[in-house]
């Protein structure tokens, strides 16, 4: 343990900062929430500052000159300045969204409005047709490969993807088979939200540029655990959701290089992205707002700026190696048990506080429902990757995923109640 | 362990699912229906042979919990040799327990589902009712494409 991690009144402050952690479950049992990677638990200051907006700055933002428009307006864009130092990067350069799959879609329409001649000049280095090729990899979240499935049928483009190891690395060293001439994006996820490894960005990015291709970053899993630095990381577009991040929900966030954000033709089309419209045609606002039409959600982005401080002021470094202990931690109460097999990497090195795992014979349905009987929140499925799934020849999984609140007894108790699973479907304790 | 539990994962239906009936697609037969459970990734083939009105040989493969497993082993075993009205009218009746929440049916109607009542305990555990649904909605739609469903019932 560094001095960097959480000391244990830390962690209990932190803990007192999340009403829901305080509540039981049926039978009276305390809850043991490891489902963070699916969606975070929120702090007082996060449903505070929701309930502040609400209750004293609520008016529509960037429209009218009363007072109250301008505290609303002043609190959107605070709560844009909060998300974007929290990531290292410009205000301007952050686009809101309802979260990180409407960031891929966005992403992705533009490119293909610049595809149909979208947003003159300056949109076609975004433009794509047959012959050019997109990559992914295998252990993509839907979000970060149904979008580009559907471009690639809108423009003609192609997808290829890098594999995944055994271990459930990404296999990087494909990259220079797989990426080329032909290709205009690389979109890989920061960390797998299955397996936890967590992906060498700058190997990706330098082979992403090399041929001059976008490279394009789902941050979604990395941005609630790790420092994340964006323009250090060389990406040149990334997006992530509020309510991993511990914010509400509805809210995300689309950061991309201010070249490549003005390129960008609009999506979603309406008021207030706009600059002069007549009864032909409209020209459009400068980003962010041209990719913000209507009434935004402005209390869930106050929200999330309220989350972006939380998790500033604690320190990411710090959240960074509290977890990293549950992340040992976890990996050892799994491997304690006997017919358990994790499906990821079982070195805790590169990898977060998330355990994917399956136990013989017993399918992950059934393992949820005797965890879920001891007050053992997981997931169970295939956590919208199922072409990771398929790759190791598995339908579904269940899986622990931790965040800045969860405890080493927390740990403890999700492996007591593994260690039932096989008993109770009258499997003998070894495999 | 709750009690909800024991009552969820009766030994029949553990039985049920470590030895299924049915399970291993026969012949291609009268008709066939592929279902998934989206949010799990469950899936089951499932094959009819009709004599006339009467379902002969059901047979099924596929991958799922210990829930939809038994259910479709205890469902294969229960319409096998019924006419295709009384199997739909068994489906009406088995859907109409799984949406109980747990507080069952009149004891006439329980009769008729026989082993399929064992899965009274489901009915509590809303996220698992699609498991226990999957076969016989596999079952359902393999009547439809054999063109014998009751159009009245088919909803």
């Amino acid at each position: 343990m560094t001095t960097a991690a959480l000391s244990a009144g830390e962690l209990a402050a932190v803990r007192a900062d999340f009403p829901l952690l305080g509540r039981t479950l049926r039978g009276g049992r305390r809850l043991v929430y490891l489902d963070s990677a699916a969606t975070s638990q929120k702090p007082d200051v996060v449903i505070d500052a929701e309930l502040e907006f609400y209750t004293q700055r609520n008016a529509a933002v960037h429209r009218g000159a009363h007072q109250l428009a301008e505290e609303a307006t002043e609190a959107y864009e605070q709560a844009r300045a909060q998300v974007a130092a929290f990531v290292g990067v410009a205000a301007d350069e952050i686009v809101w969204t309802a979260g990180a799959t409407a960031g891929m879609n966005l992403l992705t329409y533009a490119m293909s409005n610049a595809s149909l001649g979208r947003g003159g000049a300056a949109a076609r280095r975004l433009a794509l047709g047959p012959g050019d090729e997109i990559v992914v990899t295998e252990a993509e979240h839907h979000a970060n490969l149904v979008p580009w499935q559907e471009l690639c049928a809108r423009t003609g483009a192609t997808l290829r993807w890098i594999g995944v190891s055994d271990e459930g690395r990404l296999r990087l060293d494909q990259l220079a088979d797989v990426v080329g001439e032909r290709t205009r994006v690389v979109a890989v996820s920061h960390a797998s939200n299955v397996t936890g490894a967590i992906t060498d960005v700058p190997t990706v990015v330098a082979a992403a540029h090399e041929v001059g291709a976008l490279a394009v970053l789902d941050a979604c899993q990395s941005v609630p655990h790790l420092p994340v630095d964006l323009p250090a990381l060389g990406v040149d577009v990334a997006v992530f959701s509020g309510h991993k991040m511990l914010g509400p929900t509805g809210v995300g966030a689309l950061w991309a290089r201010r070249e490549i954000l003005e390129a960008m033709p609009p999506v979603t089309t309406g008021g207030s992205m706009v600059e002069v419209v007549t009864m032909e045609s409209a020209t459009y606002a400068p980003p962010p707002l041209r990719f913000e039409a209507g009434t935004q959600m402005v209390a869930q982005a106050v929200g999330m700026g309220a989350a972006a401080r939380y998790l500033q002021d604690l320190g990411m470094d710090a959240v960074a190696e509290h977890e990293a202990q549950l992340t040992r931690a976890l990996l050892d109460a799994v491997a304690r048990v006997p017919g358990v097999r994790v499906i990821g990497p079982t070195d805790p090195v590169d990898r977060l506080a998330v355990v994917s795992f399956v136990v013989d014979g017993v399918h992950a349905h059934d393992v949820g429902q005797v965890l879920d009987d001891a007050g053992v929140a997981v997931r169970v499925g295939h956590h919208c990757a199922q072409p990771l799934h398929r790759r190791f020849g598995i339908a579904a999984t269940a899986r622990a995923s931790a965040s800045v609140y969860t405890t080493l007894e927390d740990v403890e108790a999700f492996g007591a109640a593994l260690a039932d699973v096989r008993p109770f479907f009258g499997l003998g304790g070894a495999a | 362990m709750s009690q909800a539990m024991e009552q969820l994962y009766q030994q029949l239906i553990l039985d049920h699912a470590k030895h299924p009936h049915g399970k291993g697609l026969a012949e291609p037969g009268t008709a066939e229906s592929h279902q998934v459970n989206p949010t799990c990734g469950d899936e089951v083939t499932l094959r009819v042979h009709l004599d006339g009105d009467t379902l002969g040989k059901v047979s099924w493969d596929g991958q799922g919990c210990s829930i939809s497993q038994a259910s479709l082993s205890v469902m294969s075993g229960l319409v096998e040799g019924q006419p295709v009205a009384r199997a739909e009218e068994l489906g009406e009746t088995f859907r109409a327990l799984m949406h109980s929440r747990g507080a069952g049916l009149d004891e006439d109607l329980e009769d008729e589902l026989g082993d399929a009542t064992a899965f009274t305990g489901v009915a509590q555990f809303p996220a698992r009712v699609k498991c226990a649904l999957l076969g016989w909605a596999a079952l359902r739609d393999a009547l439809a494409q054999a063109g014998v469903a009751n159009k009245e019932e088919d909803r």
